[in-house]
């Protein structure tokens, strides 16, 4: 049987349709994708993301060991700021891409996709090395995750908080929870880790204060639309055990200067050094049609790619994706076919996000 | 949701409405529903014939993409046009504004394999017990 978050009675009462995702019953849509989306980008929104995955580093060694799992430079990090990154293999391929927080120069939380806790957990046990000053802790099933997102979050949140900063404290009454200013839609909010036996009142505290600002409860439909229109990479889709952070976009999130030796530093330095053969593009339709995952992209006579996301964007109002194109195929203007059932569909490489928010 | 007692349906959700040998087609509430917002349509030409159970049009929501499967054999002698830049029109109205195609049926002996509304109420309640 599927696995529930603490707050899954909390989705039924609000008229949820519950899908299976990455093995939870998870709310897709409440009222439906088009209007919650639009509250995201226009209000605000509330998402359940209980589902994902919490492991705590803690000890001397943590700094240390974080800084072997993961490409970013996890030594910039200050008490109480987070950064995007990833675990990756000894080829470069993606593991998974995660958040590292700092609380503490010895006490670290890293979040993971829920579709690879397990994954995850099993890679960092087989590299702990010869590292022994340092506990890990799947704190998972015992933390809950809400993500409050679109412009009006910070009148529901009051709060001077930088984004990719965060602090501990009581919210609503509710207390240790940890407040973030991150998220996945490409909108300001927050996401806010708490204890799972408070995760219901804190649902219900924060659709009451945001009611008369326009909150509303947000399903993973629209969190898909959402970041697909900020150009965020999902698990699964953009990135993979066989892909490498350069073709993926994710460069910047790579400090192969940092004075650490990490897993897959000799292979993403090869990769760098020998040029990349295909990367990531955004496109949008030009002929009618909404590009889906897998389908192949031609140049009109053979295949010279595929698209690893695509929907229909509700902000543009068309079809938009990402897919893998040989380079040659990366510049902005660029036109290629999109074979969608059978049909060749005409698309144009554009800049990307294909939304930023003013 | 409702379903109208002058129309009869199929299995695969859609609706049909017979005048004389001409029956026009659409998708029941139900199906409108379950495919949440409706955002892409694609309808066959004027003159193509369509199969009673073979597809004959694509629906696609924001994350999903479905056949529409024809319920009566026969040519197509209307389809409704201004839908494919307002598909959202069948969330609104699937049984009026958002019709899809008018058939000239082929085989009126087809009609029989119908179900009627009580029918097909009770078919939906089977399904997604």
């Amino acid at each position: 049987m599927a696995k529930r978050t603490p707050l899954y009675e909390e989705h039924v009462k609000c008229n949820a349709r519950i899908v299976d995702f990455a093995g939870f019953d998870m709310p897709v849509q409440y009222s439906g994708v088009v209007e919650e989306h639009n509250a995201v980008r226009k209000a605000a929104g509330l998402f359940d993301v209980s589902h994902m995955g919490e492991f705590e580093f803690t000890g001397p060694d943590a700094l240390p060991f974080l800084e072997y799992l993961t490409p970013n430079s996890v030594s910039k990090l200050t008490d109480g700021q987070a950064q995007y990154s990833m675990l990756c293999n000894e080829n470069g391929g993606i593991v998974d891409d995660i958040l590292v927080y700092r609380f503490n120069p010895e006490k670290f939380v890293m979040v993971v996709n829920a579709s690879n806790i397990e994954k995850d957990w099993q890679w960092i046990q087989k590299n702990t090395g010869r590292r022994t000053q340092y506990a890990i802790r799947n704190i998972s099933d015992q933390t809950a995750l809400l993500a409050l997102q679109g412009p009006k979050a910070k009148e529901i949140i009051k709060t001077d908080l930088k984004p990719f900063h965060f602090f501990e404290g009581e919210l609503f009454g509710v207390k240790n929870c940890t407040i973030a200013r991150t998220g996945y839609t490409g909108e300001d909010g927050f996401e806010i880790f708490c204890p799972a036996d408070q995760a219901v009142t804190l649902w219900q505290a924060l659709l009451k204060a945001g009611a008369p600002l326009g909150l509303k409860p947000t399903g993973l439909g629209a969190r898909d639309t959402l970041r697909l229109e900020a150009r965020l990479s999902l698990y699964g889709h953009e990135i993979n055990d066989e892909t490498n952070p350069l073709e993926a976009g994710l460069s910047w999130v790579v400090k192969l200067d940092k004075p650490f030796d990490f897993i897959g530093k000799q292979a993403l330095k090869k990769i760098k050094e020998g040029g990349l053969k295909r990367q990531i593009v955004g496109f949008k339709m030009i002929d009618k049609g909404i590009p889906r995952q897998a389908c192949p992209l031609t140049d009109g006579k053979s295949q010279i790619g595929f698209v690893t996301s695509g929907t229909f964007s509700p902000t543009l109002q068309i079809g938009i994706g990402l897919g893998f194109v040989p380079t040659v195929f990366s510049p902005i203007g660029t036109k290629f076919n999109i074979d969608i059932r059978g049909t060749q569909k005409l698309a144009e490489v554009t800049a990307v996000p294909f939304y930023k928010r003013k | 949701m409702e379903f109208p007692d002058d129309l009869k349906y199929t299995k695969e959700h859609e609706w049909v409405r017979v005048k004389g040998d001409t029956a026009t087609m659409g998708v029941s509430d139900y199906a409108q529903e379950q495919l949440g917002d409706i955002v892409y349509l694609e309808l066959p030409e004027e003159g193509e014939e369509i199969e009673k159970g073979e597809p004959f049009g694509v629906v696609e929501s924001v994350k999903a993409v479905s056949d529409i499967y024809g319920a009566l054999t026969g040519k197509v002698v209307e389809i409704n046009d201004p839908l494919t830049d307002n598909p959202e029109t069948i969330n609104e109205d699937c049984y009026e504004e958002g019709w899809l195609i008018r058939v000239k049926i082929a085989n009126p002996k087809e009609m029989e394999d119908l179900m009627d509304a009580a029918q097909y109420q009770a078919y939906i309640k089977e399904e997604t017990a």
